[in-house]
């Protein structure tokens, strides 16, 4: 009788243990393994070097600068998107006619493939024809070269994934400000509560929860950049907008250095745990501040 | 403070006419009710009061000052709401004063009124707790502190009961009504429930989509309903409303037994006799059989059978050992008996019929 209910479970859980096994466990662990090899052109391992491959990233000022800017990116691109999206689900929340357009319109990026959207960013950057330098020239201000400057590279870039993001959060936010109790607001209401009093007592409350889980989709989307990077500024200038996804597709498939890229997908795997974790353990000891 | 409402007209965008021409005068220190069913526009009244939504016709007039255009924080009301309407990361004590601090009430000021108000809903030792951690009872209270530390003299309360179990309900309709006449409140009190209206009102509005059917003492309402929506509201088990005709100064119910009556009407009428209004013993003039019976304890409630189909519910306040096919015979109290036009259903008197002498 246990026999057969074990060998039961065990037929019911098989294709989601094959298809993990396949597509996540086994990567995984090759990946862990690949990170102490040296490999030849094919990506087939050669012989073991134990830490090498790490000692050697770190040791590299090209992968400083990659982690550097792969920060810098995701700390901006998570506030921004974030902070932007919940304003703009504050302001389509509003009882007004024809709002139903506006929502649309704000959450309608999230409808459109990276590729698509990095391309008409493309277009949009271009110092000749892009719209940027075009207002920059009718504002009579000096030209930007937005993806061949180190720092705007990294800004273009930025405000691409922003754009691209915003739409998903956007959509999620919305939802968590139009369920905040109507009779909490009224209570404001009554008693003429200033703006402030009202996002901090009544809204940002409400929606915390939701904003931890935009927060958390949004910053580990922006680890894993790579569609952008590719396509407006292929890591460049200078390596200055070569963030890690990025790093590690050439490391991997241009370099031919399976190994070394491995050890990146490593660090990577484990900053995106570090950051996870952290951001857990602040939700939980809000918690439990709330449980008294 | 009185408040007024004259000719309130609210019509949605659709053309749905929600409130039809409302009048009515709420005396200083009044404790109002407005009862109906839901989607009789009681709500909708007690939004216009408070500003959350603007009339589309109408004055609204709080103590002689008309304020139907002013804002929500400029008409000096404080509001009870139906689900508490707490916010879940403040304190007891932070909710409590948070319009005062809205309004940038003194600091001292404030923590004086909290601490008067906490003695008031006996809720002192709970004010650094969080709603989430407090029952029911207990965050209404919490709701009804906030309300009341304004110092508003006039209070709304949307269905405050509603969310609360019987045993709660009755001891908080206690509370609410007391803490009012002490404090001399003025209060509007929205509920669907008639146990409420009648035993918490000075004064009842019964509405019916977005009409006013009657307005008065709640036992005026009882025992002299204009129409028979408003007897039928009122009273449980419902009142009895049997097909009569009045011919030659005698009214006689459907299964033929006769009353005399006094008045010159003729015709079909509408006979309504509170469950309550029936004596049962063995002497009686009528008979029926018992097709249902509800032991209570302190009294019984039963339906009987009495002929040509009609069924009439009867209330006393003895056990009565009777079992469903029983005959039973009895009479009616006849000064309470009231006689509606069997067309328009409006009331045309009460108690006029007498017994024909046998």
């Amino acid at each position: 009788m246990h026999k057969r209910q074990n060998l039961l479970a065990f037929g019911l859980l098989f294709p989601s243990i094959l298809v993990l096994g396949t597509f996540v466990f086994y990567p995984m662990i090759k990946t862990f393994w690949l990170s102490t090899q040296t490999t030849d052109l094919m990506g087939n391992p050669i012989n073991s070097v134990g830490f090498k491959n790490f000692t050697n990233l770190f040791n590299s000022e090209i992968f400083r600068t990659s982690i550097t800017v792969t920060l810098i990116f995701v700390l901006v691109t998570t506030v921004v998107t974030v902070v932007l999206a919940y304003w703009l689900a504050i302001l389509a929340s509003s009882k007004l006619k024809g709002i139903g357009f506006f929502r649309t319109i704000f959450s309608a990026t999230m409808g459109i493939s990276v590729t698509v959207a990095s391309i008409l960013w493309l277009f949009m950057f271009n110092p000749q024809i892009g719209m940027f330098s075009r207002i920059l020239a009718f504002l009579h201000l000096p030209d930007i070269n937005w993806l061949s400057d180190p720092v705007w590279a990294l800004v273009a870039i930025i405000g691409t994934t922003v754009w691209m993001n915003l739409g998903f959060s956007f959509l999620i936010l919305l939802g968590a400000v139009q369920a905040i109790p109507e009779d909490l607001y009224q209570v404001a209401d009554l008693n003429g509560a200033s703006k402030w009093l009202r996002l901090t007592k009544i809204t940002l409350p409400a929606t915390e929860p939701t904003v931890f889980f935009v927060t958390v989709v949004t910053l580990i989307n922006a680890f894993q950049t790579f569609g952008q990077v590719d396509i407006l500024t292929a890591g460049g200038p200078d390596y200055h907008t070569n963030l890690l996804v990025y790093s590690i597709y050439q490391d991997a498939f241009v370099n031919h250095a399976v190994g070394r890229a491995s050890a990146e997908s490593v660090v990577l795997t484990v900053i995106i745990m570090v950051v996870t974790f952290i951001q857990f353990y602040l939700n939980k000891r809000k918690a439990a501040r709330y449980a008294d | 403070m009185s408040i007024k409402l004259q000719h309130l007209k609210k019509t949605y965008d659709n053309g749905e006419e929600v409130l039809t021409d409302i009048n009515t005068v709420i005396e200083d220190g009044q404790f109002y009710v407005l009862v109906g069913a839901s989607g009789s526009g009681k709500s909708t009244i007690l939004n216009a009061v408070a500003g959350f939504i603007p009339v589309t016709e109408g004055q609204i007039l709080i103590g002689d000052k008309d304020v139907t255009n002013l804002p929500p924080k400029d008409r000096n009301l404080a509001m009870v709401f139906q689900n508490y309407a707490l916010m879940p990361n403040l304190t007891v004590a932070e909710n409590i004063v948070f319009g005062l601090k809205a309004r940038h009430v003194d600091k001292n000021i404030q923590q004086e009124r909290l601490a008067e108000v906490l003695d008031a809903v006996h809720l002192t030792e709970y004010q650094h707790k969080r709603p989430t951690n407090l029952s029911g009872g207990q965050r209404q209270r919490v709701s009804l502190a906030r309300a009341l530390v304004s110092d508003a003299k006039v209070v709304l309360m949307d269905e405050p009961l509603s969310n609360l179990d019987a045993k709660l309900r009755a001891e908080m309709r206690r509370e609410i009504r007391s803490l009012q006449q002490a404090l001399g409140l003025t209060v509007i009190y929205v509920t669907h429930d008639q146990t409420e209206a009648m035993t918490m009102g000075d004064k009842v509005m019964l509405l019916n989509q977005g009409k006013i059917e009657q307005i008065g003492a709640p036992l005026d309402l009882y025992n002299h309903p204009v129409n028979t929506f408003v007897a039928d509201f009122f009273g449980s088990p419902a009142i009895n409303l049997l097909d009569a005709t009045i011919a030659n100064s005698k009214l006689t119910l459907g299964n033929g037994h006769s009353f005399k009556f006094n008045q010159t009407l003729e015709g079909p009428v509408k006979v309504g006799i509170r469950p309550e209004n029936v004596h049962i013993y063995p002497g009686g003039s009528m008979n029926g059989k018992v097709t249902f019976v509800e032991p209570l304890g302190d009294g019984t409630n039963l339906a009987v059978d009495i002929g040509a189909g009609q069924l009439m519910r009867m209330k006393v306040s003895e056990q009565l050992l009777l079992n469903v096919g029983d005959d039973v015979r009895f009479d009616v109290v006849l000064d309470q008996m009231m006689l509606f036009d069997a067309k328009t259903e409006q009331l045309l008197s009460v108690g006029q019929a007498e017994n024909i002498a046998v």
